[in-house]
């Protein structure tokens, strides 16, 4: 076994387990905590795929941003194991429903796993995730999309910045 | 000779590297915390520590024996594994900064090129800001673990901080990624040392300025230091916490100091550049030593710097930080944006004239 094989089944093992580990915990805090390891996983992949742009970004804007919110919500509603409320029989029905869905979709991915079969994945190879082909494709063959994005994000940032002003001349 | 397909003098070469670096980052951090005593007894005109040793040299060794054999406690309410994790994470959070920063340039030893740096990855300052988005992990588990009231609302005012101010830091940074076109700290330290380049700040003073003050921010240093803000908050997010872990909690901020003025040094200083002398004139080692010893340098002024703001400018309160942050700093940053991208246009363009003939079009 190469080191890369090695290391992407500890990725992988790792990643399963802290997935299991975000559903079976009591606590919510514990669960972002989980959470936050399935991204580290995640990133560690992308960096064997040699996409260490993705990889990175990965970590800023999900396990450094997103997940502190998440972070923020759940620890100033302070939800604890013993504060759990009693659950609305609708509720679980809906759970019902989503998490059957989620299987048939699962099915449905594993019976197209034979496709799959022969087929090998470029561990440490190509280039397409690296920062100076991704800017370089971003910036020729994808400009206006990205363009677009970028001024979506600035929008959204100015908007911020726009509701925290009306707050202060109230 | 290969293990795994991997040179085990390679390996071994980076793992004393790493433990070098990290145990030089602990003992600079040690006397920093030293000299921010010396340096707040200077300004308030008194001694300041003295007894301990020749000069009071022995001090942080002192200070340290007494957290190391203070009673450790762990509150009846706190969530036990979270509560030690938390002080891990802080301190892990800051040393793991310290892989993409290049010490020097190479030295050769026993006939082998050794980079004095650890990773020299093409994503160094992501990484960095990477790793400092996750600092914030530290402060939050710790102030909400303790199960006290005042430790998560001082965890709360930190992490937002630091969100905060990492989005107008991060914009400051991309006009100087504009300019070196590159995102590894060695090459945009390189770039700098070129015979006849300036440093960086030269062409990005008001970048400067605004990452220096977010990176007051994030290490929570004044006038930010407000989870830690003993008069509204008692003693901030680590209330609970007592000898090492404490500990642990007050040296990150002292790493995380000495990490972020070493980024602020390459970035917009030159790193290991040494003014007014081209290195390529000395032989590879002294040339590596000496360049050590001038990124030494600028960082031991920049934590000069860090300990006179705090002990001359008093705290922000609150919602003057998020107005800085927000309404100040990131429209400033995104006009420095503006500004840097429309002088490299000119200079690709050549002269002025160039210029309004594109905007003529």
């Amino acid at each position: 076994m190469s080191i890369i094989q090695i290391l992407f089944y500890l990725l992988s093992g790792l990643a399963v387990f802290a997935a299991l580990m975000v559903l079976l915990s009591k606590n919510p805090v514990h669960s972002v905590l989980w959470l936050i390891v399935v991204f580290f996983a995640i990133s560690g992949h992308y960096i064997l795929l040699n996409a260490q742009f993705l990889a990175i970004v990965n970590l800023i804007v999900y396990a450094g941003a997103i997940m502190v919110l998440f972070l923020f919500v759940i620890m100033l509603m302070n939800l604890n194991a013993a504060t759990e409320p009693n659950q609305h029989i609708w509720m679980k029905l809906a759970g019902v429903i989503a998490g059957g869905c989620f299987l048939v979709m699962l099915v449905s991915l594993a019976s197209q796993a034979g496709d799959m079969a022969n087929k090998t994945v470029l561990m440490k190879e190509g280039n397409i995730g690296l920062i100076k082909e991704l800017g370089k494709i971003l910036f020729n063959e994808f400009v206006i999309p990205f363009e677009l994005t970028s001024v979506l994000f600035l929008s959204a940032m100015v908007g911020a910045v726009v509701l925290g002003k009306k707050d202060n001349t109230q | 000779m290969t293990v795994l397909q991997i040179d085990v003098l390679l390996l071994i070469e980076k793992l004393v590297l790493i433990a070098i670096i990290v145990l030089a980052s602990l003992g600079i951090a040690l006397y920093t915390t030293f000299a921010e005593r010396k340096v707040a007894a200077i300004l308030q005109d008194r001694p300041g520590p003295e007894r301990a040793g020749p000069f009071g040299l022995l001090q942080p060794f002192a200070d340290g024996l007494k957290l190391i054999m203070k009673e450790e406690i762990i509150p009846s309410h706190a969530n036990k594994g979270l509560f030690i994790l938390g002080p891990a994470l802080a301190m892990t959070a800051a040393l793991m900064t310290c892989a993409v920063i290049p010490w020097s340039s190479s030295v050769e030893l026993f006939g082998r090129k050794i980079d004095l740096q650890i990773a020299d990855i093409n994503i160094g300052i992501l990484y960095i800001f990477g790793v400092v988005s996750l600092g914030v992990y530290g402060i939050m588990i710790g102030g909400w673990a303790s199960n006290n009231k005042f430790s998560l609302m001082a965890a709360l005012r930190g992490a937002s901080q630091a969100i905060s101010y990492e989005l107008a830091m991060g914009l400051s940074l991309i006009a100087v990624l504009m300019l070196g076109g590159s995102l590894s700290l060695k090459t945009l330290v390189e770039q700098q040392m070129q015979p006849g380049a300036l440093w960086n700040i030269a062409y990005q003073p008001l970048g400067f300025l605004i990452f220096f003050v977010c990176a007051l921010a994030e290490c929570n240093r004044t006038p930010f230091d407000l989870p830690e803000a003993e008069s509204e908050l008692n003693f901030g997010y680590h209330q609970e916490y007592s000898s090492m872990k404490l500990g642990f909690y007050l040296f990150a901020e002292y790493v995380n100091m000495i990490m972020s003025s070493a980024v602020m040094a390459c970035l917009f200083f030159g790193g290991y550049d040494i003014p007014f002398l081209d290195e390529k004139t000395l032989s590879p080692n002294v040339a590596a030593v000496l360049g050590l010893l001038a990124l030494l340098t600028k960082i031991v002024i920049f934590l000069f710097v860090f300990m006179w703001i705090r002990w001359t400018i008093p705290r922000f309160r609150y919602d003057q930080l998020m107005n800085l942050g927000w309404k100040k700093f990131i429209p400033l940053a995104l006009f420095n944006m503006l500004l840097t991208g429309f002088f490299i246009l000119m200079k690709q363009e050549g002269t002025w004239q160039s210029v309004t003939h594109l905007f003529n079009k």
